[in-house]
């Protein structure tokens, strides 16, 4: 399969710090890859990147082929990203929202599309809506919509069952493993919720102050570190002296 | 640039408006009560004073083109601040969307918020005071226009300045108006300022578009060389002020502060 997404050393130094230092990794198509680390140890930072927010200080990043530096705009309309950090304009109603990012992203046939989404994400009852009113299960997946709006070939995800309750949290896990295997899409997953991590993801990086210190399948993790799960080999790598630094 | 996307972001601002009375009620409120105080300032200097004797409407047609002026600007302002306020920041610049787009879309935004103020202050001039600012005749056209030219080019330099410098950068926002007011010669004349400030004042668009308002409400004439001056000076600042925005939206990727705003 091959790599929709290509980062090679990068890094980001702000004037004080090296907030992410040489780091490299792939993701390939209809992958999930898990992204892990304590605060601080540049998750943000990377994603930020990724998403073009932020000016890398070194490396490369590739998307689809596509250097993102030299492409920016083109990258940004295959890629889409989720967080709880960002919400969607709180007085338009959902439908509001989907029709402004349709446009925003250049969609054809967007009605059909938000029918779609509407459909898959059973947003039916939520669409005439106010954004701002609805609850943290619904919201997030009014997020989920438009994050899907412009059927994005990669999409990052920060802490995305992050205040759901489990029913809603399970729901948005499944539907994002069915919705990936149907498009064949890439998800780089940034989360402390280790099962979800476990659930999702085919690989996972671990990061610590700004460096990968291991990858792997969460299988080969938990073996190699001889813990129970993913939750101890995180609190084991994190509580770690800079060993890898 | 795409025409789709630019109407896309002016969608989202007009959905705003249109889901809120009380939003068009604070557009339409503010210029009307400018007005009409300064319809009675106006009626009062008519009786008492004997520089603006021989037009009434002076003092009035300078206020409504003043408020044109601050509509524009903080209404574009107030489109940037919106996106912050409603932690959708990092949801538009994420999207595919070039900073051409996303000026252009702003400023036809500003436009529509502005005129949806400013026309109800203009119908009311007419009844209440007998004045009509199309008094000014064709020339309000090229007034107007280098008003909302340089309001918008206020709007995209505060801009510039919470893409680089963040929510902190608000207050600046809401001065700037203010700040720049005394120099824009707005109700008197710039020979009542002192030398150094009337530099100052020549050096932007605002003391000719109102000198020329004044010369032709009060001497009914036309001077070109004034629109001229004001055209150019604001082809000149609006150019400095969208080379800023890009300089800021590229500092602000390089200083991180397109996250902290976002989030």
């Amino acid at each position: 399969m091959t790599d929709l997404v290509e980062v090679k050393n990068l890094k980001k130094n702000y004037s004080s710090k090296e907030a992410v230092k040489n780091i490299s990794f792939n993701i390939k198509e209809n992958e999930i890859l898990g992204l892990l680390g304590p605060n601080g140890s540049g998750k943000t930072t990377t994603i930020g990147m990724l998403l073009g927010l932020l000016k890398p200080s070194g490396g490369e990043i590739r998307i689809d082929n596509m250097i993102f530096e030299k492409n920016r705009i083109e990258i940004l309309s295959k890629i889409n990203f989720i967080s709880p950090y960002i919400e969607l304009p709180k007085k338009l109603t959902v439908k509001q929202n989907l029709t402004v990012y349709g446009k925003l992203y250049n969609i054809d046939n967007l009605n059909e599309r938000i029918e779609y989404l509407t459909e898959q994400l059973r947003l039916e009852e939520l669409l005439d809506r106010i954004t701002g009113e609805l609850s943290s299960g619904q919201k997030n997946r009014a997020s989920l919509a438009k994050a899907l709006i412009n059927k994005p070939k990669v999409l990052f995800l920060d802490e995305p069952t992050a205040s759901l309750d489990p029913e809603i949290g399970d729901f948005v896990r499944s539907f994002l493993e069915t919705y990936k295997q149907e498009n064949k899409i890439s998800i780089l997953l940034a989360s402390h919720n280790m099962n979800e991590v476990s659930r999702l993801c085919k690989s996972v990086l671990m990061m610590k102050n700004g460096l990968i210190i291991d990858e792997g399948t969460p299988e080969f993790l938990i073996d190699k570190h001889g813990r129970k799960n993913l939750e101890e080999v995180f609190l084991k790598l994190s509580r770690s002296e800079n060993e890898f630094n | 640039m795409n025409l789709i996307r630019i109407y896309g972001l002016f969608l989202r601002h007009f959905y705003l408006i249109t889901r809120s009375f009380p939003r068009i009620l604070d557009l339409i409120y503010w210029p009307t009560i400018q007005i009409t105080l300064w319809g009675f300032i106006s009626n009062f200097f008519a009786t008492y004073s004997t520089y603006y004797n021989n037009a009434v409407g002076v003092i009035l047609t300078c206020a409504i083109l003043y408020d044109f002026l601050f509509r524009t600007s903080i209404g574009f302002n107030m489109l940037f601040l919106e996106e912050i306020w409603s932690r959708n920041f990092t949801n538009l610049f994420i999207s595919p969307m070039k900073i051409s787009e996303i000026i252009t879309s702003l400023i036809g935004t500003a436009l529509i918020r502005a005129l949806i103020g400013l026309v109800p202050a203009i119908l009311l001039t007419s009844p209440l005071f007998g004045i009509s600012i199309l008094n000014l005749g064709v020339s309000l056209f090229f007034l107007f226009l280098s008003l909302y030219i340089f309001g918008i080019t206020l709007g995209i330099l505060v801009s510039a300045g919470l893409l680089r410098f963040g929510p902190s950068f608000e207050n600046i926002a809401w001065s700037t108006m203010f700040l720049i007011a005394p120099f824009g010669c707005i109700y008197y004349p710039a020979d009542i300022l002192p030398d150094f400030f009337q530099k100052v004042a020549y050096s932007m668009p605002l003391v000719y578009v109102f000198e020329e308002a004044r010369r032709i409400l009060v001497e009914q004439t036309v001077n070109i060389e004034n629109i001229y001056f004001a055209f150019m000076l604001n082809i000149i600042y609006l150019t400095v002020a969208i080379s800023l925005f890009y300089y800021s939206f590229n500092q602000a990727r390089k200083k991180g502060t397109l996250i902290n705003i976002g989030e």
